[in-house]
């Protein structure tokens, strides 16, 4: 009964996307009142019938109700609680549910939030978004279903896939898709602004936090799948430039274009057509990556068994929104020309340029991810893009976006010199060279010319962000700097810790796969792993063996880590590292098979340093996309039009 | 500063970037593809020498040995398509989901010895995904074996 309840809802959910897409949108084009009126209602019932339909599917999972097809496949009785409840996105319908609800939440949010924009703007805003849930719940129910029921019943489900029973997993989907589904916001006021043809700095301030917000969550969730990759599929790596992380990460390069993008339109007036294609680029990007990941077209190691009729239908959706999107962009561009004047040498050149720098880095990527399928296509050969193209082409590129973070924000709007750039930040290129060249020689085990660069570029934005932050302090104190000044600030040092982390763990990292025999020990970067032998292991749904290894370091105890090998019930083994997690390096130890009957293990060791920087970098940069999100003028602004507003009525 | 020349700055800068890109894309993709090939296609000399590629098949049930050395692990086994095999040497731990008679691939490349060298293995995280150019490789090796048959030609 629950499994139809939650079935039912769904499909009315579909039905009142579809008004919500029609009416208002109509309404707001023939100057209908009364339809106009239905955009908010209609968004905040739809959002009410996806969490029934959403908490339908989590009962049936909690409950073990085996004859729901989805929840046979993917859930058992024995699997805890946590992951009974993450396993409602474990597979490809819920997380389309998912999806489908993080829209209507989106939606939701913007007709409470936005209280102060015009009834029709907010109506071309809602009715947009509605359109795109539309065809996402006729996606959901017509190929996807997640409540088809399986009879008979089966007595115990399949399990939950092992690698998705963890923590990491709990929380990476949903960030990731609130990331991916936020920026449908800045797409659909995009949208919304050319069908009303007005385009100015108001639309740009009502976008910026939007975009800044699903950024963030883009932010984590792009982090938190790095890291659960990194501990839990056993290899230690953090980025593989596998097709399905590079589906998130391009929506993320094209957001940090967009959110630079639309910081000039909002204080400038210029860029606006620019802004305008950028959202639209940025949500297709989103929308390509769910194809990308849904359709199973690509050999990665997130695709599922492919359903040709799925991938079909993400496709055609695919094109219908990039399609008629860029009809209206054509029909309507010219007319949002900005006439806004700068000269070569000012702050808006450098975000040009970031911005330029950041859609080739975008389109490269695209074009290595999907290069094996147009190939195929051919049927010119089956190829595979491996990291070192990735790597070619991303590193170089980065780095003069690095050197423009110093340069840019230190730069005059309009109009500035050389020459006066220079005096501002020579104090942070002489530390930056300084800095960056001695780090390698006096922290690390050996120099290496990349590892001075990197160092260079990540002590460059250190020290030109400190200047920046100097800049703004100026004649205030450190208490003046708004929250918008502080993100700035906060976004471009974790840029600065990023590089560190990546630039030290690519380098100076050490690995090596061995056989142990209780007893034997091995050295890797100075610390010594004494290998003590395994004892079995008993687990709710898994059993396995666990290692015992010893560490010193110059015969003083470091750590004891209990790498895991798992069984489960399911038939799949999993490997569990043991990880010594510190600031400037982990160890990390993972089993990987028994080869004798003495008690040999094949085991994995890695000396990694600096690799937490990696992480804690994206932390921070996300903390500053919170402040900038958080600035007091967003909601000033949300405050003084409400009343101008009011006072208009009165 | 014109107007004139404000926009050919603009320009030259833009394209500046956009050829520095194309440049490296160009490079990247030329040094770093690599091609899949079946044991069939590598028995019959198809596959480049002294190049990665990408090697693809089922391992052959009881083709699985170590050959461990001093702390190295070492595993041998034998990459097939039904129709050919090729016997394949790597260092290192191999994948969770390895498995005699499941598929694989293994990046690599021929050794002077004939045997396959390989630098990575890759077995599918999902037990009943079988990676798509393997299943077309057998499915070609099939073919193959087949019209063998019916031609009365052996191996």
């Amino acid at each position: 009964m629950i499994p139809e309840i939650g079935h039912f809802a769904l499909i009315l959910a579909l039905v009142i996307a579809l008004v919500q897409g029609v009416f208002p949108i109509l309404g707001a084009h023939r100057g209908y009142a009364s339809w106009v009126a239905l955009a908010k209602p209609a968004a905040q019932l739809q959002f009410l019938m996806l969490l029934v339909s959403f908490a339908c599917l989590t009962w049936a999972f909690l409950q073990s109700d085996f004859s729901v097809l989805y929840v046979a496949e993917n859930s058992n009785t024995r699997l805890p609680q946590i992951f009974k409840f993450s396993a409602v996105w474990g597979a490809h319908e819920g997380s389309l549910l998912l999806w489908a609800l993080i829209l209507s939440a989106w939606t939701a949010a913007v007709t409470v939030f936005g209280r102060s924009l015009s009834p029709l703007m907010m109506a071309r805003v809602v009715g947009v978004l509605g359109l795109v849930a539309t065809g996402f719940l006729a996606f959901l129910i017509f190929t996807s279903n997640p409540f088809e029921r399986l009879l008979p019943a089966v007595a115990e489900g399949r399990d939950l896939n092992p690698l998705l029973q963890d923590i990491g997993l709990v929380m990476h989907p949903p960030m990731l898709y609130m990331g991916y589904v936020g920026f449908a916001i800045p797409f659909a006021f995009a949208i919304a602004a050319m069908l009303g043809g007005r385009l100015d700095a108001a639309w740009a301030r009502w976008s910026r936090p939007w975009t800044q917000i699903a950024w963030v969550f883009l932010t984590l969730g792009i982090a938190l799948g790095s890291w659960w990759a990194y501990y839990e599929l056993g290899w230690g790596g953090w980025w593989f430039w596998d097709p399905v992380e590079n589906a998130s990460f391009m929506p993320w390069l094209a957001g940090t274009a967009l959110m630079h993008s639309l910081a000039v339109t909002e204080k400038r007036g210029a860029f606006k057509a620019w802004t305008v294609l950028l959202a639209i680029f940025t949500f297709s990007l989103s929308l390509l990556g769910t194809f990308l990941v849904r359709s199973g077209v690509l050999t990665s190691v997130h695709a599922f068994a492919a359903d040709p009729s799925r991938g079909l239908f993400i496709l055609l959706f695919l094109a219908v929104v990039v399609g008629s999107s860029l009809m209206l962009y054509a029909a309507r561009a010219s007319k949002v020309r900005s006439h806004v004047r700068f000269e070569l040498v000012s702050r808006e050149t450098a975000l040009l340029l970031n911005n330029v720098i950041l859609v080739v880095t975008t389109v490269s990527i695209l074009l290595g991810t999907l290069y094996p399928l147009i190939i195929d296509a051919l049927g010119a050969g089956k190829i595979s893009v491996g990291p070192p193209y990735f790597n070619a082409v991303f590193i170089p590129l980065t780095v003069p976006l690095a050197i423009l973070i110093g340069v840019g924000s230190l730069a005059r709007w309009k109009r500035d010199s050389f020459a006066n750039i220079w005096v501002k930040v020579r104090v942070a290129f002489v530390a930056s060279l300084v800095f960056g060249i001695l780090f390698p020689l006096v922290a690390m085990q050996h120099f290496s010319w990349q590892a001075a660069l990197g160092m260079v570029l990540a002590f460059w934005v250190f020290f030109s962000s400190l200047k920046v932050m100097k800049e703004y302090a100026r004649g205030r104190g450190i208490g003046g700097l708004s929250l918008s000044q502080w993100g700035m600030t906060f976004g471009h040092l974790g840029v600065a810790v990023f590089i560190t982390g990546i630039t030290l763990t690519s380098i100076y990292s050490s690995e090596k796969d061995v056989r142990l025999v209780p007893g034997d020990s091995f050295s890797l970067g100075g610390y010594e792993f004494l290998f003590k032998g395994t004892t079995h292991l008993q687990g709710p749904n898994y059993q396995g063996d666990r290692g015992e290894i010893v560490i010193t370091r110059e015969g003083e105890p470091v750590t004891v880590l209990y790498p895991e090998k798992r069984n489960y019930l399911s038939g799949m083994p999993m490997t569990e590292a043991g990880i010594d997690a510190g600031l400037t390096r982990d160890l990390f130890v993972a089993l990987g098979e028994p080869l004798d009957d003495q008690g040999a293990w094949a085991v994995r060791i890695y000396h990694k340093p600096f690799v937490r920087w990696i992480w804690l970098g994206a932390l921070i940069m996300a903390l500053g996309g919170v402040c900038s999100a958080a600035d007091k003028r967003y909601r000033l602004l949300a405050r003084r039009e409400r009343e101008a507003l009011a006072g208009g009525v009165a | 500063m014109k107007a004139r020349h404000k926009r050919f700055a603009f320009l030259l800068v833009g394209l500046s970037v956009l050829g520095v890109a194309a440049w490296l894309v160009f490079q990247a993709l030329g040094n770093n593809l690599s091609y899949f090939f079946s044991p069939t296609e590598v028995v019959e000399g198809k596959a480049p020498e002294g190049h990665v590629f990408r090697l693809g098949g089922l391992v052959q049930p009881g083709s699985f040995r170590r050959e461990d050395k001093g702390q190295a692990v070492v595993a041998r086994f034998v990459v097939t398509d039904n129709h050919q095999s090729v016997e394949v040497r790597y260092s290192g731990i191999l994948p969770d989901l390895f498995q005699e008679g499941q598929g694989v691939i293994a990046q690599g490349r021929m050794g002077p010895d004939g045997v396959f060298m390989a630098d990575e293995v890759l077995a599918k995280h999902d037990e009943n995904y079988m990676p798509p150019e393997v299943a077309a490789a057998l499915e070609e090796g099939h073919r193959k074996g087949v019209a063998n048959m019916a031609t009365g030609g052996g191996q």
